[in-house]
Formats: C-alpha cells, sequence, structure tokens
C-alpha cells in the first residue's frame, strides 16, 4: 500500500538524514520506526506527506507516486493520509470540535470552513470520533484546557477525522506518563485494526514499540539496520541500532514503571472502594 | 595543552564570566573609551543660553498656572468640535489601518508568502515607517487642504508600518507545529491561515489595535499643529492666544481620554487571551 524505493533526503546544510530506505507497508499494518535521535526517524514520516521534501528516491501510496506530485494534487493526496504529533499540535486556541473538523480542511471550500459550517456528515462523523477516544463532553472545550492524554486524542481524532489509508505517528508518547503511553498506543493500535489502516509510528520507548506494533523497522544514521517481527528485537538488534549498552536493565525498569502504575490503579479503585 | 591537563585535575575556584559581545580586550577599551569621549564632547558642543531659559520660566510658569485653573467653558465650542473631529480621525484611520495593514502583514511574513511579495510588502513597511507622522502630515495637508482629511490620510499610512510589522514579526514567530499539523490534513492556504495562524495571531493583533488606537489618538493632536485639523489644531489656536487656560484644558482632556483607553486596553487584552 505504501512503498519506499530508495528514498534519500540531504538537507541544505549537507546532512544526509536518509539515504537510499526502501521498505513496503501493507494495508492494516502497524510499523515501529525506532532508532536513536537523529536517526532520520521525524525526516522519514515527513517525507511521506512531504512536509519534508525527498532529495532523491520515490514512495508510493497506492498508485499515486507521491514524489511526482504538484501542489493541488499533493493537497488532494494529503487528505488519505492522517498525522499525529508529539506535542499533540493542536491548535490550542480552537475548540475541540473545531480542531477535530480541521481534518475536514482538504476536503470542504474555503468559505465552510471559514464559517464553520461543515456539512452534516462531516460533523457526525467528527461527534462519532470524540466518542470513540472518550471526549464526548468535551466537545467545546478550548484545546489548551485538556491535559496531554486528552489532547492527543482529539490528536487521534483529527487525524481520523480525514478518513485516511495511512497513519503517520510522530512520537506519539513522548510527553506522556507511562499508563497515559499504554492508552494512547493501545487506542492507536485498536482503531488500525478496526479500520484495516496502516501506520508508521515514530517511537523512542522500545519496549512500547514492541507491545503495540505488528513490524519493527530501526534505523541508523539514515539507514535502515533491522527490519523484522518485534519478537525478533533482541540485544544484539538493539545494541546494532542503538549501539552498547545494558538492554536486560532497560526490560526490568520498564517492567517496574508498568508494576508502579498498575499499583497505582488498585491503589485508586480501593480508595474509590472506601469511598 | 598543558593547562587544560591542569585544570580537569585541580579544582578550580575561579570563574569569569567569558565577554559577551567584543572578545579581544584592547578593542573592548578602544571601543567603551571611544563611546565614552564623544559623549561628553557632545555633550559640551550643545549651546545652552541660559539668559534665555531664565526669561522662559516665568511663560513656563504662565503655562502651569493654566494647567492649575483651567477653563473648559470659553472655548468649549471649539474644544468639543476639535475633540469629536480627533476622535472620528482617529477610529476611522485606525479601522482603515487595520483593514490594509493585515494583508501586508500576511505578505510581510516569510513563512507565510512567496520571496517577491515579500519583498513587496517589506519595501511598503520601510517607507510608511521611515517617516514621522508629522511629516507625513505636512506633505498630505500640502496635498489635500488644511483638515481632518489629510489627519486621516496621515494617520491611517502610518498605522500600516506599525501594524504590519508587529503582525508580520508575529506571524513568524507562532508555533510551527500547529502550522504543520493543518498543512497535514491537505488544506489549503486561506484555510491554512484561517485554523494555524488567525487563532495564533489574533490576541496579539487586537492587543496592537488597541494601542495603535491610544497612540493615533495622541498623534492626532500633534499633527492637528501643522494643519491636520482635530484637537490638536484647538490646541494650537489657543497657545497662539496665549489662553493658556484654555490650552490646559485640552491637555487634560487629552491626558484623560489616554488613561480610559489605557485601561480598558489593558482589560480587553486581558479578556481576549
Amino acid at each position: 500500500m505504501l512503498r519506499l524505493v530508495s528514498l534519500t533526503k540531504t538537507y541544505k546544510t549537507g546532512d544526509r538524514a536518509l539515504s537510499e530506505v526502501s521498505f513496503e507497508v501493507p494495508a492494516g499494518q502497524v510499523v515501529g520506526l525506532i532508532g536513536p535521535s537523529g536517526a532520520g526517524k521525524s525526516t522519514l514520516i515527513r517525507c511521506v506527506n512531504r512536509l519534508v521534501e525527498p532529495t532523491g528516491g520515490q514512495i508510493f501510496l497506492g498508485d499515486t507516486e507521491i514524489t511526482g506530485l504538484a501542489r493541488g494534487e499533493l493537497r488532494v493526496l494529503r487528505r488519505r493520509i492522517g498525522m499525529i504529533f508529539q506535542e499533540y499540535a493542536l491548535v490550542e486556541r480552537l475548540t475541540v470540535m473545531e480542531n477535530v473538523l480541521s481534518g475536514r480542511l482538504g476536503y470542504v471550500p474555503f468559505w465552510r470552513s471559514f464559517m464553520r459550517r461543515f456539512p452534516e456528515a462531516d460533523v457526525a462523523t467528527a461527534f462519532a470520533l470524540l466518542e470513540r477516544v472518550g471526549l464526548s463532553d468535551h466537545a467545546d472545550k478550548r484545546a489548551d484546557a485538556l491535559s496531554g492524554g486528552q489532547r492527543q486524542r482529539v490528536g487521534i481524532a483529527r487525524a481520523l477525522e480525514q478518513n485516511p489509508e495511512l497513519l503517520l505517528v510522530d512520537e506519539p508518547t513522548a510527553s506522556l506518563d507511562p499508563k497515559t503511553s499504554r492508552q494512547i498506543m493501545r487506542l492507536i493500535k485498536e482503531i488500525c485494526e478496526e479500520r484495516n489502516l496502516a501506520a508508521i509510528i515514530n517511537i523512542h520507548d522500545v519496549v512500547l514499540a514492541q507491545g503495540f506494533t505488528d513490524r519493527i523497522i530501526g534505523l541508523r544514521a539514515g539507514r535502515v539496520v533491522f527490519d523484522g517481527a518485534p519478537s525478533r528485537l533482541d540485544d544484539s538488534v538493539l545494541t546494532e541500532i542503538y549501539g552498547e549498552e545494558d538492554w536486560a536493565q532497560m526490560r526490568r525498569a520498564e517492567q517496574e514503571d508498568e508494576e508502579d502504575a498498575r499499583a497505582e490503579m488498585r491503589r485508586r479503585e480501593m480508595m474509590a472502594e472506601a469511598r | 595543552m598543558t593547562s587544560a591537563a591542569n585544570t580537569a585535575s585541580l579544582p578550580r575556584r575561579h570563574w569569569k564570566r567569558p565577554p559577551l559581545l567584543i572578545k579581544s580586550p584592547l578593542l573592548r577599551w578602544i571601543i567603551y573609551g571611544g563611546a565614552l569621549v564623544y559623549l561628553v564632547l557632545a555633550v559640551g558642543t550643545v549651546e545652552v543660553n541660559w539668559s534665555r531659559v531664565y526669561e522662559g520660566l516665568e511663560r513656563g510658569w504662565r503655562f502651569i498656572q493654566g494647567f492649575l485653573v483651567p477653563d473648559f467653558t470659553s472655548r468649549w465650542r471649539d474644544i468639543s468640535v476639535g475633540l469629536v473631529e480627533s476622535l472620528t480621525m482617529t477610529v476611522t484611520s485606525t479601522v482603515v489601518g487595520i483593514l490594509i495593514s493585515v494583508p501586508i502583514g500576511i505578505g510581510a511574513a516569510r513563512n507565510l508568502a512567496p520571496a517577491w511579495i515579500y519583498l513587496v510588502c517589506r519595501a511598503i513597511i520601510a517607507v510608511s515607517r521611515s517617516f514621522q507622522e508629522v511629516i507625513i502630515a505636512i506633505l498630505l495637508v500640502a496635498m489635500f487642504g488644511f483638515g481632518p482629511f489629510a489627519g486621516f490620510l496621515t494617520l491611517s499610512f502610518a498605522t500600516i508600518g506599525f501594524l504590519s510589522k508587529l503582525l508580520a514579526e508575529d506571524i513568524e514567530d507562532i508555533d510551527e507545529t500547529q502550522a504543520e499539523a493543518i498543512r497535514a490534513t491537505g488544506a489549503g492556504w486561506w484555510q491554512l491561515v484561517n485554523y494555524a495562524i488567525q487563532p495564533q495571531v489574533m490576541p496579539r493583533l487586537i492587543g496592537l489595535s488597541l494601542y495603535r488606537l491610544d497612540i493615533n489618538f495622541r498623534e492626532s493632536a500633534v499633527i492637528g499643529i501643522v494643519g491636520a485639523g482635530g484637537i490638536g489644531a484647538t490646541l494650537n489656536t489657543s497657545i497662539d492666544r496665549y489662553e493658556y487656560d484654555s490650552a490646559g484644558a485640552i491637555m487634560l482632556i487629552i491626558i484623560g481620554i489616554v488613561m480610559v483607553s489605557e485601561y480598558s486596553s489593558s482589560h480587553i487584552r486581558k479578556w481576549v487571551q
């Protein structure tokens, strides 16, 4: 469904962010893209919807060659690709509903979006999506009144409002606590299954990536150094991607985090019962 | 190399902030010292005619006395006509100025406009900012005759330079990720401006507009002196007639209006945040 053919990006400064990256993502597959900071993960997903212009290679979404599109065609293509951001990237002074409806901007004429008179079907979809991500009571709140986890849910709803074929997800959990991170990753995974959506998720957290993706691609210095099932991601592969480190300790720490979160939940439940 | 090795091994107890602007100590002393010498010499060349200052003190005192016993009544008709003229001039020129400034400001923001539009808009801003209101007023009074129309044009023109520049800078300072997110949905340029830029810059635009309204009122008093109508013309007339009590009344009214707009604008700015 998505096909990258020797994708290359060299920045004007001469830094080579991506060199000859090729892979294919079938419909419905959730791909975790891991790698150290500066490995080119962010550049890679931004090349897919051309927020960053690639300098070499080709990208295909279905039969469309993204890399060759003119500006107007690119707009139409971007409707097919939903994007979810690290710091949520909601427009803070707009309401939750306006943020979700902004997913339809590529479909409606300017006057409709300017007057906030979106077609009824779009509004209905938006309400259904807010319901799905558990925010139906918050439609008229301003986006900056929400917590981090809630904002990311709005971000997910906005991406889905586009009715996309592909999700690009850039560090969705980097500003969230461990428990909310797992909830957000679970939500993304479930939604991809429900809609047979393909997704590329940039993620720092190796354990989360293993838990919630179907396939892992490891980048190092702009090159693919690993591509396979999450279960194949062992210590030697991690060392290849990130360099030398005590990986067993990372897994232990992650487990402790999770146990802490579970203990916290149990404690809250007990307190709620006591009341 | 040896000193670096030493500092690594020995605990350092002394630390000085590295010089901020000029690294070389000699150059630093030359530049700062030169500036100081120039300042002293320049102040020395200012001629003060002390006997004239002494004479002027009395006139100044009469002026202050006029302030202390302001006369609102005997010239009230002139004052009220001047005030209405000034306020009309202020409001219309601010509104027209804002309407023209917004597109120019957007065009002068490097992250939104293509290079040639950017250059054209920046040039307009530079022209508008390079002339002081009084100079423009003198020119426009010569072109369109005495009265508030010249004042209205002057203030509109000055507003464009001020608002467009600050708006453009605010647009350049926005959170780019919000714009990126809107772009990623397939939004067009107008939708990008409406959904990603406008919500971010609106509070500042409103604040700046109120501030400019305030400035325009004050400037309307100044440009009236060169013939552009309004309260400035009334003020000028009363000073020419040595009616310092009426002049005092006019200045008190100006101060009052500026204070009211100051308080209300800070209130409105908080409210639109």
